[in-house]
């Protein structure tokens, strides 16, 4: 029994950061109908950025994160003022092409810069834990639960009540009629990557929190998270999280559960699960749990 | 650049305002789609301050487009002004994105309402106002909330489950979210049921009297003229007759084509009638 509750947590926490990643697929797609492949590149730079504030210069965890989420803003940004605002009213495939292509130079400017090895992440988790009843909990997977929890919330919050959101969600709805009235697409897409840049950090350092370290690899979690979303539906905030938590509950409770008792299935079922999940829910809803069905304008 | 425009004051019979300046001018304008097909061809046009104009024209005249051209909206339909321009009290905006047109006071209520289905009353309202600054826009909420009643009781209302005479007043409440000087409307009566037409001629009268002018584009002449102080007719993307609405009402040929009353006993057939064009006023 303490056992479930033990894989419900790390699932859970897994399925937390999932979600983080799956936003910043939501959100682009919601702004511009591009599918965008170079949030795992983000993710990679964000958790590096981190490591060079915290684990390098020694400044204060949560500092380092902090200015981290600042700068990848800026890097989101930059991306789309200077690439992706000018495939604007263009073909939606080229974008798409233009995403695949920045995740492979995001990552080679990691290595350029960090290198191949794994490096620390430099948090102040580390391997402890907590002892919580008759759970033991990592400290680690505390944060990310706590963390993606505030920044989900903030998430919901902004669309639901600024105007800034409000005005994104109406763009998403009706692209030309927000901009009759002074909606400009800039500013959407601009909004967009800021955030997908700030989510990109979270998911970045709970990913390479605690004893996993940071190399290439980690980009490559980010499409594990690319099943949760298409699960979810990728113009559904919801469908993030609820595709999120659901592919990293599987992901736990099948290399918990299945494994073990059948072993004939190999070491590695639990990597499979997310991709065996997509596919059986998009035989049964095409547009995923929670995705609309109309297609969508760029 | 443009043809000159020398000819009295269109407007004549509405009380002229302090502004020396018209406050919208299209002048000469041609407006290409896609480089090929030319859908306005030398089109002129004045609002004066404090009227309402109407602007009439059967399907695919080029109103639609008229109004794209003057909001801005006609480059992400693969529109381009060739030729002429648009003037905002004076000052050339041509070619001008959508938001600084919103900036400078003028709004518009698309064709077929164009609202977010999917959001609120007052989330819709609210992006009306996306251009202005937090407190301005608060204080536009409420006095359309004053001004409809009904859209402040169903605020928390999801926009797309509303009647259509309601989603109407959501897309006229949501341009006046600028406090504009000028409303565009693009056939507010399409598809509404005549008494709620009434509804909506009787708002464009309440806009008038708060001090904004109307441009109204309409199929339903016979509503358009009833408020409008003064008419354009519009075919295939040139102006053909304008005048004062009254003036307009009674010309025979006006009746006839767009006001669907026979003139004595024997009906023409539209098959009879060429073109309105032997009326035109403006030459290319």
């Amino acid at each position: 029994m303490s056992d479930l509750l033990q894989y419900l947590v790390a699932g859970l926490s897994l399925g937390s950061i999932y979600a983080l990643i799956c936003l910043g697929f939501v959100i682009i797609y919601r702004a511009t109908g591009v599918v965008n492949f170079a949030q795992g590149g983000l993710v990679l730079l964000g958790a590096y950025l981190t490591h060079q504030l915290a684990g390098v210069w020694h400044l204060p965890f949560l500092l380092a994160m902090g200015i981290a989420a600042l700068v990848m803003a800026g890097v989101g940004l930059l991306i789309e003022r200077l690439i992706l605002r000018r495939m604007v009213g263009q073909p939606v495939f080229a974008s798409i092409l233009i995403t695949l292509g920045l995740l492979y130079v995001l990552e080679q400017i990691c290595t350029t810069i960090w290198g191949y090895d794994l490096v620390m992440l430099g948090d102040s988790w580390g391997v402890r834990t907590v002892t919580l009843g008759a759970l033991v909990v990592k400290v680690a997977d505390l944060w990310t639960l706590a963390t993606s929890a505030a920044a989900l919330l903030a998430f919901f919050l902004m669309f639901r009540f600024t105007t800034v959101g409000i005005a994104m969600r109406a763009a998403a709805s009706d692209p030309e009629a927000a901009l009759a009235h002074g909606v400009s697409p800039r500013v959407v897409q601009g909004v967009a990557w800021a955030v997908a840049g700030v989510l990109a950090v979270l998911a970045g350092v709970f990913i390479a929190a605690g004893p996993r370290g940071i190399d290439l690899t980690v980009g490559l979690v980010s499409l594990r998270a690319f099943p949760a979303a298409i699960l979810g539906g990728l113009d559904s905030t919801e469908g993030a999280v609820a595709g999120g938590l659901t592919v990293g509950l599987a992901e736990v409770l099948s290399a918990a559960y299945i494994t073990p008792n059948a072993p004939w299935l190999g070491a590695n079922v639990h990597t499979v699960m997310p991709y065996l999940l997509m596919i059986v829910v998009l035989m049964v809803k095409p547009y995923g749990l929670f995705g609309t069905a109309e297609v969508r304008r760029a | 650049m443009s043809a000159p425009v020398n000819r009295p004051t269109p407007q004549s019979a509405v009380p002229s305002g302090v502004a020396s300046h018209a406050l919208l001018a299209v002048r000469n304008l041609e407006v290409v789609y896609s480089d090929v097909i030319l859908v306005l061809r030398g089109v002129s046009l004045e609002v004066r301050p404090q009227s309402i104009v109407a602007l009439l024209g059967a399907n695919g005249a080029g109103k639609t487009t008229l109004l794209r051209a003057i909001t801005g909206l006609l480059t992400i339909q693969r529109g381009r002004c060739t030729k002429g321009r648009v003037e905002v009290e004076g000052t050339e905006v041509t070619g001008s994105a959508p938001p600084d047109i919103v900036r400078r006071g003028i709004a518009q209520v698309m064709e077929g309402r164009r609202l977010f289905a999917e959001l609120t009353v007052e989330e819709n309202l609210r992006v009306g106002g996306f251009t202005r600054k937090a407190a301005d826009a608060k204080e536009s909420l409420g006095r359309i909330f004053d001004t409809f009643p009904r859209l402040a009781e169903r605020r928390k209302a999801i926009a797309g489950y509303l009647s259509g005479g309601e989603q109407q007043m959501v897309a006229i409440g949501r341009a006046l979210m600028t406090a504009p000087r000028l409303l565009l409307l693009d056939e507010p009566s399409l598809g509404l049921a005549p008494k709620v037409v009434e509804q909506v001629r009787d708002i464009i009268r309440a806009v008038h009297a708060a001090g904004t002018s109307v441009l109204l584009v309409e199929q339903n002449a016979t509503m358009a003229l009833s408020v409008a102080h003064y008419g354009y007719v519009m075919e295939h993307g040139k102006i053909v007759r304008d005048g004062p609405s009254a003036e307009l009402a009674d010309d025979q040929d006006v009746r006839e084509f767009y006001l669907g009353g026979a003139v004595g006993d024997t009906r023409r057939s539209y098959r009879d009638v060429k073109t309105y064009r032997r009326k035109k006023r403006w030459s290319a």
